[in-house]
């Protein structure tokens, strides 16, 4: 057991990519060998995960270098910077691992009966467990280039799911406008990997953050790769290409590259915590992501409002409260200098723009699951042409209701909990942004109930009548969602001393990060 | 003739080359001269990061039957290699996508092709 | 379809094209290449076939099942050489010191030892295998797809 703890890093990325290899093989085996051979090796990847998080929790920082003689080996006899490849696990990459691993396996559940009739569904299967593999080693790893090629990866699979239904015109549209924003953002990246290395000549993340000095040419990189990841995570002004592409995504796909957006927030968060930490003038960069943060608040839900397309109307939701983690997180980067402000509201403002992650990838894949499951039954995302479908889709009803109360922030769901943490400590930093973030969420209400009065109540279509429940499997992948919502919602608490203020310590102690691998002895 | 070349040149090329590439991306709507600018931006970074690792008077950085001297660096052309696969990865994806495109719509301008709007 | 010199010059040629490349690939711990650089020189092979035959005729010789097969198993020796030594590490060289490819080089300027290198080799050769099945496969299918056909399942 001992020996599993120490190796799961590797086997959590390895295990996924093996899959992802032998798919095309075992399908030639018949579809049921491939769905059973897919549920069990996401199993063990999910216990995996679970033996892991509870290490990182109660240790500390887990650090597993490739190809050394033994795991833990950072520094080899005699050298003073580690010159191996390595994945360095603290609380909030293993708060990562843990959001992406539930929303892929409520996918995978979710997307077994959705994909009948379709050609192609062993390439479907490759590719999700590519994009997961992708975004675990983007969330683990603690090296540079690491960073870039698992972020390649995981934009590569997520842009070919994207597209996976080419007999559709648009869907092919929004593929191309991920890859293509996916490609110029990686590339950006590559070019700041290439100005450290050239003046630390390491790359890996704990040494560059040990030896840096704030030179000019260290302030473009940051540049770079702050537009690159702000690229990434659909933060306004660059956020044209995420209505697109979350729209035309199939089912189970949709929460997938919504947590590799997110994903790429916490690469950002690691680049300004971790990577450059006490160097930066911190309360100018906090007030660069604030602000960033309240345009993708205010922006997103007013073009939200006046959307018909029901997905592309939750796509703008996705981007608007991307807004509100981003105004969380810088103003914990605003005043982490200052350590009385740091311990009355920083920490608070920290501790809700994590949770809130966690929180609206849960309550966000279930909308899209809903949204995805009456196209499926009646084959248009138009709000106008649908209406009273409440009389036969029950189930797919009532997840809605769910999702549209937890982000709207209603007790006792889970999106109260953490806007209620981002009101509350935003207040006391300036009231303004606190004024605008509730107004954001009045809106966000209202959009929502208008789209349940349109599609759901009202007197049924008369083409809809004999419209029946969606299959099984995909009721399962969703009430996963729920009830992990409404658990969430009424143990917050719980969650935020077990899961999210250990994420929150991790970001705010780069000091530890750096000890980890640069203190580890031979 | 090698020494009057200043040794900031390639990072002069790289620059006035991803400078192209930006303004190709930004305004060209003609989807495979999209594609071809986001080649030379590729480009551009690859050229930096092996430019970086240039040592003046340097040979290849390989033992098997290498003359006496000083090595350039070879990090970096590691790190090259490796964004040259993914690029042609990145490239055949964008390729077969603006293929399909041009199926369904039988046009490649950005503007008339769009299906996705508001 | 081009005219019958083209077509018996490129049979002929595949075959110094392919030596050049697993030459390259098999090198790749001592000289320059590798798996991917080898791997992409006999693709370019393929790419003359393809000029000098029609695409429809390569597609008769190059079924899509053989090709999907190859890639899978290039992969799959890859990802099994790494989980291989995951008794001490993952990816870790378990074949230095044992008679398959395992002698230590002499550091510093040396003629090249093929023999060296551990489980780089093997990494090389599955790798190339993965790269030749996979542009193959996207070079195939982008010249049926631009005729107006689609790579057969």
């Amino acid at each position: 057991m001992d020996s599993l703890i120490t190796h799961s890093p590797a086997l959590i990325v390895a295990l996924p990519l093996l899959a992802a290899f032998a798919i095309p093989l075992i399908n030639r085996a018949g579809p049921r060998v491939r769905d059973i051979f897919n549920l069990v090796i996401f199993g063990f990847v999910a216990f995996f995960v679970a033996i892991l998080a509870v290490d990182v929790y109660s240790v500390g920082i887990h650090v597993y270098t490739f190809g050394a003689t033994a795991a833990e080996l950072a520094l080899p006899g005699g050298y003073t910077v580690p010159v191996r490849i390595m994945f360095e696990v603290d609380g909030m990459s293993i708060f990562m691992g843990i959001i992406i691993t539930t929303v892929t396996l409520a996918s995978l559940i979710y997307s077994l009966q959705f994909l009948k009739g379709r050609t192609g569904q062993a390439r479907f299967y490759s590719l999700m467990m590519l994009l997961y593999a992708g975004m675990m080693g983007l969330a683990f790893t603690g090296d540079m280039f690491n960073l870039f090629v698992f972020l390649e990866i995981a934009s590569i699979a997520g842009a070919g799911l994207a597209a996976y239904r080419t007999n559709m015109a648009d869907a092919v549209e929004g593929g191309f406008k991920y890859i293509v924003i996916s490609a110029v953002s990686a590339l950006l990246v590559l070019f700041a990997i290439g100005i450290l290395y050239a003046q630390y000549n390491v790359l890996s993340i704990a040494a560059l953050a040990n030896y840096m000095q704030y030179t000019t040419l260290d302030m473009m990189a940051l540049g770079l790769l702050g537009g690159a990841f702000v690229m990434k995570l659909a933060g306004v002004p660059l956020h044209m290409w995420a209505p697109d592409t979350y729209t035309v995504a199939p089912a189970g796909t949709t929460p997938m590259i919504l947590a590799a957006s997110y994903t790429a927030m916490y690469a950002l968060y690691r680049m300004t915590f971790s990577l450059y930490g006490g160097h930066i003038d911190t309360t100018a960069i906090g007030w660069i992501v604030i602000i960033i943060g309240v345009l993708s608040m205010f922006i997103g839900v007013m073009m939200a409002v006046h959307q018909t397309d029901i997905k592309r109307m939750m796509a703008y939701h996705a981007i608007s409260q991307g807004g509100y983690m981003l105004l969380g997180l810088g103003v914990g980067l605003a005043v982490i200098a200052d350590p009385v402000a740091l311990a009355n509201y920083g920490r608070d403002a920290m501790n809700g723009g994590i949770f809130h992650i966690i929180n609206h990838v849960f309550y966000k894949a279930l909308l899209f699951m809903t949204a995805e499951a009456i196209f499926f039954r009646i084959g248009t995302r138009d709000t106008n042409k649908m209406g009273g479908l409440a009389r036969n889709m029950k189930w797919t009803t009532a997840f809605y209701i769910i999702g549209a109360l937890a982000i709207s922030g209603i007790p006792p769901l889970n999106g109260f909990a953490s806007k209620l943490l981002i009101y509350e400590s935003v207040l006391r930093f300036n009231p303004v942004l606190s004024v605008i973030a509730m107004f954001v969420s009045l809106v966000t209400l209202a959009s929502f109930a208008k789209v349940f009065y349109s599609a759901f109540t009202g007197p049924p279509m008369p083409a809809y009548k004999e419209v029946r429940e969606v299959p099984k499997s995909m009721i399962i992948g969703m009430s996963i969602l729920a009830v992990l919502i409404i658990f969430f919602g009424i143990f917050p608490g719980l969650i935020v001393d077990t899961i999210v203020a250990p994420a929150t310590d991790a970001l705010i102690n780069q000091a530890s990060y750096i000890n980890a691998v640069m203190g580890a002895v031979p | 003739m090698m020494e009057h070349i200043p040794l900031n040149f390639p990072f002069l090329a790289a620059a006035l080359l991803a400078g192209v590439a930006f303004y190709i991306i930004i305004f060209k709507r003609n989807l495979i001269k999209l594609i071809m600018g986001i080649a030379l931006l590729a480009s551009a970074v690859n050229l930096f990061l092996v430019a970086l690792g240039y040592r003046a008077g340097g040979n290849a950085p390989i033992y098997t039957d290498v003359p006496p001297g000083p090595m350039v660096l070879p990090v970096p052309q590691a790190l090259t290699l490796t964004s040259i696969v993914i690029n042609v990865a990145v490239l055949a994806l964008m390729l077969t996508m603006v293929v399909h495109i041009y199926r369904h719509t039988g046009d490649i301008d950005s503007k008339k092709s769009r299906r996705l709007k508001g | 379809m081009l005219s019958k010199i083209v077509r018996t010059v490129a049979n002929q040629l595949f075959l110094f094209i392919l030596i050049f490349g697993l030459y390259v690939i098999v090198h790749g711990h001592l000289t320059p290449g590798g798996g991917f650089q080898g791997g992409a020189v006999i693709v370019s092979g393929v790419v003359m076939l393809l000029v000098a035959f029609s695409s429809k005729d390569l597609q008769k010789s190059l079924r899509e099942r053989f090709l999907s097969i190859m890639e899978s198993t290039g992969a799959l020796i890859f990802a099994i050489l790494g989980f291989a030594g995951i008794g001490t590490v993952f990816f870790y060289n378990f074949l230095v010191g044992t008679s398959i490819f395992g002698r230590i080089p002499p550091t510093g300027p040396n003629p090249g030892d093929i023999w060296t290198g551990g489980v780089i080799p093997l990494m090389n050769l599955a790798v190339g295998l993965k790269v030749i099945a996979g542009l193959s496969a996207v070079v195939l299918a982008m010249a049926l797809f631009s005729i107006g056909e689609e790579i057969e399942e």
